[in-house]
């Protein structure tokens, strides 16, 4: 790992003063990408900014059916939630299997939205549930948060403080995990709004990352149920071809994983 | 910079660079040996520790990020040096090591689990260990008897 040098910022706002007095600096969240990419030395941060003890940030917060998770808020924290999974369990599911559980003592939601990996669980959710992403600066819609791999809307200086949405009344996650890094081949996030209206979310098998589906969001706001899935036609455009498998490949997937986000 | 923790009950405090890894810390300035360092990529779990009670890849962590914070690493699990902690003691009835090198992270990754299920209440069953193994990956014994460890010391851990 290069050198870097070290920071603990107590508050969100400390932190986002701390990073743009940085050369080049970096927020650490969990550190469960960061740590890795950095020990491989292909990120190399001036400063590290880390925001473990920043309180502000930590929690979940909800108030009827509206939903707030603070951003470092970690993958076994949304798992073990109870009132969190009365209200909508698919996101606890989709948390307690993230990584391994090592990983989720220590990531954080947070974190994985700000990172943005095109495999990564936390945005097919986000983007499914119609979330609002907070920062130290702003408020930003999930459809215009996720800008294509390892891109997002973030400013330099900006910070990720929560993320929230409001309840959905029926959700669901499948995910095919890579036999090797457990990250998603295709994972696919299914939301019934409460106006009956559906989202669907894609991660893993895009070429720019977690994107909506029109075809499915069109079946399942028509009839919410896995047999919806099958008349849908999943264009291989866009889709992701890899050594792990071809976009006809990921095709398929998405629209098993779909099925089984309903099951 | 100087960074001050607990480990294994005692305070302590080194002087660390800002990229000084926890299992670092633990290893070449605490010359605590036993936390192992064994894929460099934060898969394999055997420089798992407990981290204000929660297990967690110390491979994967800044030792500042701990500043503060009660470690655990298998070197204090057991009460004393002539002692052994039930999950250790589960893991030598059970065969479960071979050549020993995932055996730390393995132990640390188990008491963790089990802590955790007897907390919530909840039955460990063999489905639930294995897929709470996830991280902690082990090239010798094909995981069957440290599956039947982990479930022996889960039972020595309530009678104890």
């Amino acid at each position: 790992m290069y050198e870097t040098n070290f920071h603990k910022a107590a508050t969100a706002q400390e932190a986002a003063a701390l990073l743009n007095r940085s050369e080049d600096g970096k927020i650490l969240a969990g550190g469960q990408t960061l740590i890795p990419t950095m020990k491989q030395r292909l990120a190399d941060p001036t400063d590290v900014i880390d925001v473990s003890a920043a309180a502000d940030l930590r929690g979940i917060t909800i108030a009827g059916d509206q939903v707030t998770i603070g951003a470092m808020t970690t993958h076994a924290e949304v798992a073990g939630h109870a009132a969190l999974a009365a209200l909508c369990p698919s996101i606890c599911k989709l948390a307690a299997n993230i990584g391994d559980p090592a990983v989720r003592h220590r990531g954080t939601i947070g974190g994985s939205l700000a990172n943005n990996d095109p495999a990564a669980d936390y945005p097919a959710a986000a983007l499914a549930l119609n979330a609002r992403i907070h920062t130290t600066s702003r408020e930003i819609a999930a459809d215009d948060f996720f800008e294509g791999m390892f891109t997002t809307a973030l400013e330099d200086d900006e910070i990720i403080t929560a993320v929230s949405f409001t309840a959905p009344a029926k959700g669901g996650y499948g995910k095919f995990p890579n036999p090797a890094s457990r990250y998603a081949m295709a994972g696919v996030f299914v939301a019934k709004l409460a106006d009956g209206s559906a989202r669907v979310a894609v991660t893993g098998a895009g070429e720019d990352g977690v994107h909506r589906h029109d075809g499915l969001e069109a079946a399942l706001s028509a009839d919410w149920a896995a047999s919806a899935v099958d008349g849908v036609e999943i264009s291989l455009d866009g889709l992701l071809s890899d050594l792990h498998g071809n976009a006809a490949y990921r095709a398929n997937l998405v629209k098993v994983m779909a099925k089984r986000a309903l099951g | 910079m100087k960074i001050a923790m607990t480990v294994n009950g005692k305070s302590v405090s080194r002087d660390v660079e800002g990229n000084t890894l926890l299992v670092e810390y633990i290893r070449d300035h605490l010359r605590l040996t036993g936390t192992h360092v064994g894929c460099d990529t934060s898969q394999c779990g055997a420089c798992v520790v407990h981290v204000d009670g929660k297990a967690m890849k110390s491979c994967t962590m800044l030792a500042a990020s701990a500043e503060g914070a009660a470690v655990t690493t298998v070197e204090g699990l057991a009460k004393s040096k002539d002692d052994l902690h039930p999950m250790q003691v589960a893991f030598k009835e059970n065969h479960g090591l071979q050549c020993g090198f995932c055996t730390p992270g393995m132990i640390m990754t188990a008491t963790d689990m089990v802590a955790r299920y007897q907390a919530e209440g909840k039955i460990l069953t063999e489905d639930n260990i294995r897929h709470e193994l996830e991280g902690n990956i082990c090239r010798c014994t094909g995981y069957h008897n440290i599956v039947k460890s982990i479930a022996d010391g889960a039972s020595k851990m309530t009678s104890a």
